[in-house]
């Protein structure tokens, strides 16, 4: 018989505000010392009141909308009660009568062609604290400084058939949250975390299959194969009769590549969610709802088309626009500078050239992106030569407040326009003191060319238009 | 003696203390419970800040009930306050014995109205969101508001004011800008309405205080009517499932792992959650937690904590209308004018029934007063003229 896969993802996104979701502690702490990211309200102790931060709301609702949903205008915060060391307070705050956004759409794009999942909802929450176990001594012992980290959770319909199409999935959403500015989406940093909840059942079949939900996933690649190992697990139970499936939470193993139950439908708690008395309800008027609409980016497919009428390859269009950063980058630097095509060369050569050195993704480049610009314009007007505009490049990504011309007139490397006699002077120098060279290049060595040029380059200090120092210097030669 | 953390001698006439709901940083803060025995807050509650900046000294502590959730205030672990054979609250006879000008306290279920009750004395619930909650210990977050009680009207409107306003660090206090609106549509209409339907349950002498309550508007020239209202008779048993669920959740984090009492009888984190648990809360407030968990199970939500949500919606629908042309609306605040050590110790359920009478005012936040051993409940932000009648009776 041939099955097919049912799975839903719940993906669970850190947002990138600047504090936590209900207190003004840093929301910032990765690397931090245990504990110090912390206050008496995201500790849970008596007595202190959460405060709503409107930047999650603004992240809430701009992560729905860039999802393609439905923002419900009055949205509520609900507690869900649990016990777990790790949460301070003993429930989470969460979303669960009212959430921010429902009834969504991602598109998305596999080798079987195109398909839209659908939404069921995002919701804001709050993230909980990390257990660090210390075996030597036997103890655990309870960090703080992720509690109240501001999440949200999008919730998909079961709309996802295979591995490939929930690799598909989570590349787009981690591409629109980072077009949208709200996240980091980075999994190995736990930015981004993925449930997998699967069945399986004959093709065909409208009953859906026991369902099984899979946790600790730490990369794409792992939860493909958590998602391979599931079905044919499944699939075996049915076909075979090798065990009994039951509705489970259970847990990824990856060195292993095996999943294991953690815990029953039976066994697990009830959450006992009811309506925070000390949040109210959070009022999205039209002013607050069109701000937020109106900082929306365009959709990446948007960028790539326009860029293609703009003149760039399809495959440049496509590198630029998957990072709204490199988009940014890319379209402001081109209004500085006029010359779209250049820019777009500079950014898949130098651009790409130093993040890699530096080893920065693309959503880390931070270039003012005008000056930028101006700097390639400067360079094409033969104002700093092509080595030194690099090294200015170069400093710019370090300090975003250096402006290109004054920078390189304070660094000697501005060239002067009406200097073709100290280019001659030092030309007729070079050309006498090195007669060989001539002689080697006038016998039909072009190389000898090249070391005289790259000599008079040296004593001009790069700071000269080559095309320029050419004609100067073959004048010379030549007599 | 009733103040059991003194912690200066103060001059009365500026002195005020506040019961242990109330975070402090220089005194302990238990909430009457095994469980936050020798609690130190890293920091104070909100209003204290306010009224020691405006001069008053707070001169100490009185005993609650278990979080402030039993009415009678019996349950207190450092032991009940009996004068007699009358179960006295506490904040009241610190009051009285002239220990301070007034008590700030707490008001989750009634209890510091029912003390003003059987002592005489004036108190003021007001308008939930008009003082800060920030740093009491959360009970009945949906409810519960910081209240007065004192010698008269005179001081309860002296400290309400110096406390009252807007705090960023309560997400329900309400803005200035809306008190001020909801101040002024304020009209005084000389007219007070008696629900006979809260009348269930007295005795004569709290029916005698009724009636000569009644006489003394009548003399000053109001208009007193009797209407009926049987949905404010079900504020009780909607208060009983709010309250119990919310404090369900709110009392969760004392569960031994990080600060308060942790059993040493433990060998795993759920022998420790379940033993410090076992071993500090009281029967009391273990019963609230029990039916609070169950209302809000899944398969109890709709039909029990969600309807509650509902019938609160409608009891308030219900008092708001009968108070758009009255000033106040008049009921008992207790069954009786004293409990008895008898009556207390016989029936576990006396918490549950007595918050008949004080549940209307906590499950709509309607602001109310206690006067002459009964209950003004008025329109929201009435503060000023609810205290202007209490100097009428």
């Amino acid at each position: 018989m041939k099955y097919e896969t049912v799975i839903g993802l719940e993906v669970h996104v850190e947002l990138a505000t600047e504090s936590k979701i209900f207190c003004s502690c840093s929301a910032h702490s990765f690397g931090a010392d245990p504990n110090s990211h912390v206050c008496p309200a995201c500790c849970g102790m008596p007595g202190m009141l959460p405060v709503v931060n409107r930047r999650v709301v603004d992240f809430g609702m701009k992560a729905g909308m860039m999802l393609n949903c439905d923002i419900n205008r009055v949205t509520t915060f609900d507690k869900k009660s649990y016990y777990y060391p790790d949460l301070p307070g003993a429930y989470q705050t969460t979303q669960w009568f009212a959430p921010v956004a429902v009834n969504g759409r991602v598109d998305i794009e596999t080798s079987a062609g195109k398909k839209s999942v659908r939404i069921k909802q995002i919701h804001m929450e709050e993230d909980a604290g990390k257990l660090v176990h210390d075996i030597s001594e036997g103890t655990t012992h309870v960090d703080f400084n992720r509690t109240s980290v501001p999440l949200i959770e999008i919730v998909s319909q079961p709309d996802l058939s295979n591995a490939e199409e929930v690799e598909a999935y989570l590349i787009r959403l981690r591409t629109l949250l980072r077009y949208a500015k709200v996240a980091e989406c980075e999994m190995a940093h736990g930015t981004m975390r993925c449930d997998v909840n699967l069945s399986v059942r004959p093709e065909g079949s409208d009953v859906l299959g026991v369902r099984t939900e899979m946790k600790n996933m730490n990369s794409i690649e792992a939860i493909k194969r958590a998602i391979e190992y599931e079905t044919a697990r499944h699939i075996d139970a049915i076909e075979n009769g090798t065990e009994v499936l039951v509705q489970e939470t259970r847990r990824w193993d990856d060195a292993k590549g095996k999943s294991y139950a953690m815990r029953s439908k039976e066994t697990a708690g009830d959450y006992r969610y009811f309506p925070d008395p000390n949040v109210m309800p959070v009022v999205i008027d039209d002013e607050w709802f069109n701000t937020i609409k109106a900082s929306v980016p365009e959709f990446p497919e948007v960028k790539r088309e326009k860029y293609i009428a703009m003149g760039l390859t399809e495959y440049d269009a496509e590198r630029i626009s998957e990072s709204i950063m490199l988009c940014e980058c890319f379209e402001e630097a081109s209004e500085a500078c006029g010359n779209p095509k250049e820019v777009v060369n500079w950014i898949t050569s130098d651009v790409m050239r130093i993040l890699n050195a530096k080893q920065m993704t693309y959503e880390m480049l931070n270039l003012d992106n005008k000056a930028f610009g101006k700097l390639i314009a400067l360079t094409m007007d033969g104002k700093i030569s092509r080595a030194n505009s690099k090294k200015i490049l170069s400093a710019m990504f370090d300090d975003r407040t250096i402006e290109p011309e004054s920078y390189a007139e304070a660094n000697d490397m501005l060239i002067g326009e009406q200097n073709d006699e100290l280019i001659l002077g030092i030309v007729k120098k070079v050309v006498e003191s090195d007669p060989k060279s001539v002689n080697d290049f006038k016998n039909g060595k072009e190389k000898a060319l090249m070391a005289l040029f790259g000599k008079c380059m040296k004593e001009l200090k790069g700071n000269c238009d080559p095309q320029q120092l050419k004609v100067i210097l073959l004048e010379c030669i030549n007599g | 003696m009733s103040i059991y953390m003194t912690k200066q001698e103060t001059a009365a006439a500026n002195a005020i203390v506040t019961d242990d709901m109330f975070l402090t940083t220089d005194m302990p803060t238990t909430a009457g419970s095994k469980m936050l025995e020798g609690y130190n807050s890293l920091f104070e509650a909100e209003v204290l800040t306010r009224l020691k900046a405006a001069g008053y000294a707070v001169a100490g502590k009185t005993k609650v009930g278990e979080f402030g959730a039993d009415l009678l205030g019996e349950t207190c672990y450092f032991g009940a306050e009996y004068e007699g054979e009358a179960l006295q609250y506490p904040a009241a006879l610190a009051v009285k014995s002239g220990d301070a000008k007034a008590a700030v306290v707490l008001d989750v279920n009634g209890a510091p109205r029912r003390g003003a009750a059987q002592s005489g004395l004036t108190a003021l619930k007001p308008t939930y969101g008009r003082v800060s909650r920030y740093g009491t210990i959360p009970v009945a977050c949906s409810g519960e508001t910081v209240s007065v009680v004192a010698n008269n009207a005179a001081d309860c409107r002296e400290v309400f004011n110096a406390m009252a306003g807007h705090d960023s660090k309560d997400g329900t206090a309400l803005p200035d800008s809306m008190t001020d609106a909801g101040k002024a549509a304020v009209t005084k209409k000389n007219k007070v309405v008696v629900l006979s339907s809260m009348l269930k349950g007295t005795n004569e002498e709290v029916q005698a205080k009724i009636a000569a309550v009644t006489d003394n508007f009548t003399k000053n020239g109001f208009e007193v009517v009797v209407a009926d209202a049987d949905t404010v008779a079900y504020a009780g048993a909607a208060w009983n499932i709010l309250m119990s669920a919310e404090l369900c959740n709110n009392v969760s984090r004392y569960d031994g792992v990080k600060y308060g009492y942790r059993t040493s009888n433990y060998t795993n984190i759920d022998e420790l959650y379940t033993n410090s648990r076992t071993e500090a809360f009281g029967e009391f407030l273990k019963s609230a937690i029990l039916f609070g968990s169950e209302t809000l199970s899944t398969e109890n939500y709709k039909k029990v904590y969600d309807k509650a949500l509902r019938v609160r919606r409608v009891i308030r629908d219900n008092m708001v209308a009968l108070l758009a042309d009255c000033d106040a609306l008049l009921m008992p605040a207790v069954s009786t004018m004293a409990y008895g050590k008898e009556m207390v110790e016989n029936d576990k359920y006396l918490p549950y029934k007595e918050n008949f009478f004080t549940a209307p005012a906590s499950i709509t936040g309607l602001p109310v007063v206690v006067a002459g051993g009964v209950q003004l409940v008025g329109n929201a932000f009435s503060e000023d003229l609810l205290l202007d009648l209490a100097e009428l009776v």
